[in-house]
């Protein structure tokens, strides 16, 4: 190794860290780059200010108070409802496809006989049980449901003290088949 | 007296330290038992099973279109390629052809899937050599991806978005644009990854040279995906045997002959510019048509065994199936990447310091929970 | 004595409490007394600047990653350093059954007792000094290595293999960074021609040493940086903890205050280097003056020494925690290399280059 060799080694080196340590330094300049949220108070519109220290820098629509509002996408698959109509109706028809494609046995379907007023016998679901806890959101459920009866909401605050709270039964109290659904 | 040891049997005597299960560069529930020297790494005996769930018994009781999301769970950072060596078997057996639509929609999620597992496996890396701060820089730059898996598969990690015959459901309308934002955002942002890392000296001391395989031990212990590839071993399922799109896109197998940490670090890194030029031939021009090919409710695969190779973020995955002509299968095998490359540390990291075995163990980028299954 | 007080100059302040003392008691209690509120007046600054570091740091590093930082505990997160101090207080301290009993206890006061010895020499501003040795350079020197005895009793009475590690690389460590610093501190000592902390700050009345020594100067505050960052066991060095390599390194077993006692020292440890950083290359509470520019150094004479000190002492640690949050972690063995073959000789030379440009007059 000779000296030209050995002072050369040596600036290298530190050019190389000083390239590095533009990286960070810029970003610690430029404190309106952060990227993370703070959780809960970005469920409201109005955030505090000073949960946001950059704030000084950012003029304008990049607020980061608006920009960080949360935002929850329409597809996240967050839990597994069972939409009702206004007059209380639901589209289970307590057919079992959902039980039966569940991977994690997370359905279960309690269904009751009932008499049509033409006298016919027909089943119809009695509850709708889903263990969210046991869930492990596939979603196919609601992709092999034939007649569209379930669907994903996209709520995300599931915490619960007792593992039995998230059982659910997903049609409502006296809710009914809706008609034309088969 | 106690009897006083000699000098010779004290240097004989090996130091065994435990690294794991709970250690913070193991990336999870392994146990590395390794033997000292002072510093220096004699033998490293990998205890794996930790994380072990059964999945592919658990396989055996479930119909096909069940098991797309058991597979998600064994390598979470490239979940879409689990689901695709499933979904092309059960395809390949049952010989139907998906549409095109499907076939770009599932090349560029897997590409996507890759650059955020090499994101992660970036940031994971620096994090092993003391870089705290690329940890931020990697996962701040995987956000836009998962927000683009979101947005259209209604998941962030764990997406089951493969079925066998297409995908659980079309692309959301804001897909392509997302995507290509994205892409413009992290062209501009990979070369700082250079900047803080790649071309730092003292990250440069500590991968040149260290852990090195040659081309024959890597074909020997069946070392595939991008630690292979630093080896110099061509081991791109994608390119060797292309499987969705992959024949039809220009794309360069990254490979470097060194075989060291350095070379393996910059095969990911070159392969993070490939999949976004994967990416940039298909998102314009994805068909119009079904995202879904029409299966029976029931799917049954007829009588025999079938096979399928992907390439994950880690390397090469298959998906072997034997079946009775049931709904379930008879025997479900995956062969992890996660696992075989495992078997490639205690060669790689003999006589190095044990600083560099936690660069090693980092650089064949171990996900447990894959190799414990 | 009257009292009176200024912020530019403690002088008249110090001698009044000294003489109200000494004309109050005997000298033996005076003595006493003085002593008494100076640990008193030190573990009170002790305690506050561990806290505001920790707090600073946590922020200085989030800003750098793109995030926040504390911002829960109070405005800002400015509380969050007190309740992690209470939360430390309040955790078991855990006994471990084959350690070193004494030893084990011992090790996080040795530690925590070095980092006090050394901060009396520092001169905070004009008369505010607690001793003003003629060898102030020497003794700083000769405190701050023997830190590195409370890291080996740490890890070796844990009786813990990573422990026992981090220990080893610790002692490797800090022994052989010891020369660096001390010979790029000789490097000023050359220049200035004394080795009283006082009379190296009053030396830069018209001009920093750094700008004084100009080449070889600026080489001594870069060696002494790297050096110094060594010593405190800060990252890019941080060996001896290495948390991705050996969880914590040498204080692995210690839970509660004990290993708040280690957080503490590493963070008064930076301090002492910054401060002595600040005092011999940059002036310590010497405001700017340029020979010459009256006006300019009236004008800088305006801000207080206290405020120039701890102004340099914060920007020299900022630049420390800068290094931390950049660079990857080196091995042990680049350590001693980067010691051992680049450091020293260049340390070497660089003493022989300030003793020449000394005797040719060639400085400012």
């Amino acid at each position: 190794m000779n000296v030209v060799e050995y002072i050369s080694g040596i600036l290298k080196g530190v050019k190389s860290l000083l390239i590095g340590m533009k990286v960070t330094g810029s970003y610690f300049f430029r404190p309106w780059k952060i990227v993370t949220q703070q959780y809960p108070e970005n469920r409201k519109k109005d955030v505090k200010w000073f949960y946001f220290l950059p704030l000084w820098k950012a003029h304008g629509k990049d607020t980061p108070a608006e920009r960080k509002q949360i935002v929850m996408l329409e597809r996240f698959k967050g839990e597994l409802i069972m939409p009702h109509n206004e007059k209380n109706e639901h589209k289970c028809t307590g057919c079992g496809i959902c039980e039966m494609n569940c991977p994690n046995g997370t359905i279960e379907i309690i269904s009751i006989q009932l008499t049509t007023e033409d006298g016919k016998k027909k089943r119809a679901i009695d509850k709708h049980i889903y263990r969210m806890g046991m869930c492990t959101f596939c979603g196919l459920c609601v992709k092999t449901c034939p007649s569209d009866a379930l669907a994903f909401t996209n709520t995300f605050e599931h915490a619960v003290f007792n593992r039995t709270k998230l059982n659910k039964v997903l049609n409502k109290e006296g809710s009914t088949l809706m008609k034309g659904v088969e | 007296m106690a009897e006083i040891l000699e000098v010779k049997d004290i240097a004989q005597q090996e130091y065994l330290i435990n690294m794991g299960p709970q250690h913070p560069s193991t990336h999870g529930v392994m146990r590395l038992v390794v033997s000292l020297n002072g510093e220096i790494v004699k033998n490293v005996q990998p205890h794996c099973g930790y994380i072990h769930r059964g999945i592919e018994k658990m396989c055996e009781k479930l119909t096909y279109p069940q098991i797309i999301h058991l597979t998600d769970r064994m390598d979470y950072l490239s979940a879409h390629m689990n689901n695709a060596s499933v979904c092309l078997t059960v395809e390949k057996a049952l010989g139907i052809e998906i549409p095109e639509r499907v076939k770009y929609i599932r090349t560029i999620m897997d590409e996507l899937q890759r650059i955020a597992s090499h994101q992660l496996w970036w940031c994971a890396f620096g994090m092993d050599l003391g870089g705290l701060t690329c940890f931020f820089y990697g996962l701040r730059d995987r956000e836009p991806i998962l927000d683009i898996f979101e947005e259209s598969t209604g998941s962030r990690l764990i997406q089951s978005y493969y079925t066998p015959g297409g995908l659980m459901n079309d692309i959301h309308p804001d897909f392509q644009k997302k995507v290509k934002e994205f892409i413009k955002y992290f062209r501009k942002i990979l070369p700082e990854y250079d900047q803080l890392l790649t071309g730092n000296v003292i990250f440069q001391e500590r991968t040149k040279g260290i852990g090195i395989l040659s081309k024959e031990e890597a074909i020997n212990r069946g070392l595939t995906g991008p630690s292979g590839r630093g080896s110099g071993f061509a081991c791109d399922v994608r390119k060797r045997a292309p499987y969705h799109l992959y024949d039809k896109v220009d794309f360069k197998e990254c490979l470097y002959e060194e075989g060291d940490t350095f070379a393996r670090y910059k095969v990911r890194i070159d392969e993070m510019w490939e999949s976004m030029k994967i990416i940039e031939q298909l998102i314009d021009n994805i068909p119009e048509g079904d995202y879904t090919a029409k299966m029976k409710a029931v799917i049954k695969l007829p009588e025999g065994e079938f096979f399928q190779r992907v390439e994950t973020a880690r390397g090469e995955l298959i998906c072997f199936i034997v079946s009775d002509g049931n709904k379930n299968p008879l025997r479900v095998k995956f062969r992890s990447p996660n696992l075989i490359n495992l078997a490639s540390l205690n060669v790689m990291s003999k006589d190095f310091k044990i600083a560099d075995l936690v660069a090693i163990s980092g650089s064949l980028d171990l996900v447990i929970p894959c190799m414990d299954r | 004595m009257a009292f009176s007080f200024s912020i530019y100059d403690f002088t008249s302040f110090t001698q009044w409490i000294d003489k109200s003392l000494y004309a109050a008691m005997p000298p033996f209690w005076a003595l006493i007394v003085e002593m008494v509120i100076i640990g008193i007046v030190f573990l009170g600054f002790y305690a506050l600047l561990g806290l505001f570091l920790v707090y600073a740091e946590r922020k200085i590093c989030a800003f750098m990653q793109c995030r926040v930082g504390p911002n829960r505990v109070g405005p800002f997160g400015f509380i969050q350093t007190i309740a992690d101090l209470i939360k430390l207080l309040l955790k078991e301290l855990i006994f471990i059954k084959n350690a070193d009993k004494i030893l084990f206890n011992v090790a996080p006061f040795i530690v925590i007792i070095v980092s006090f010895l050394a901060i009396a020499a520092i001169p905070f501003a004009k008369g505010l000094h607690a001793m003003d040795f003629n060898i102030g350079v020497f003794y700083i020197m000769a405190v701050s290595s023997m830190g590195v005895i409370g890291v080996l009793l740490a890890g070796w009475s844990s009786n813990n293999k990573y422990s026992l590690i981090g220990a080893m690389r610790s002692g490797a460590q800090i022994v052989s960074y010891e020369l660096s610093v001390g010979l790029s501190l000789i490097t000023i000592v050359v220049l200035a021609g004394s080795m009283q902390l006082s009379t190296i700050v009053e030396g830069q009345r018209d001009l920093w040493f750094i700008f004084k020594g100009h080449i070889p100067a600026i080489i001594a505050f870069i060696v002494f940086l790297i050096a110094s960052t060594a010593e405190t066991n800060r990252g890019p060095f941080d060996l001896a903890e290495a948390e991705s390599e050996l969880t914590a390194g040498f204080h692995t077993e210690y839970s509660g205050i004990r290993f708040a006692f280690f957080f503490l020292a590493e963070y008064m440890n930076m301090f002492l280097v910054a401060s002595i950083a600040a005092t011999v290359f940059w002036g310590g509470w010497m405001p700017l003056h340029i020979n010459g520019f009256t006006g300019f150094n009236h004008v800088m004479d305006f801000i207080p020494p206290i405020f120039w000190f701890f102004g340099k002492s914060f920007f020299i640690m900022w630049i420390m925690m800068w290094f931390k949050w950049t660079f990857p972690r080196l091995r042990i063995d680049q350590l001693l290399t980067l010691e051992w073959k680049y450091l020293l000789p260049i340390n070497l030379v660089n003493v022989l280059l300030m003793a020449l440009i000394v005797l040719m007059g060639w400085h400012f």
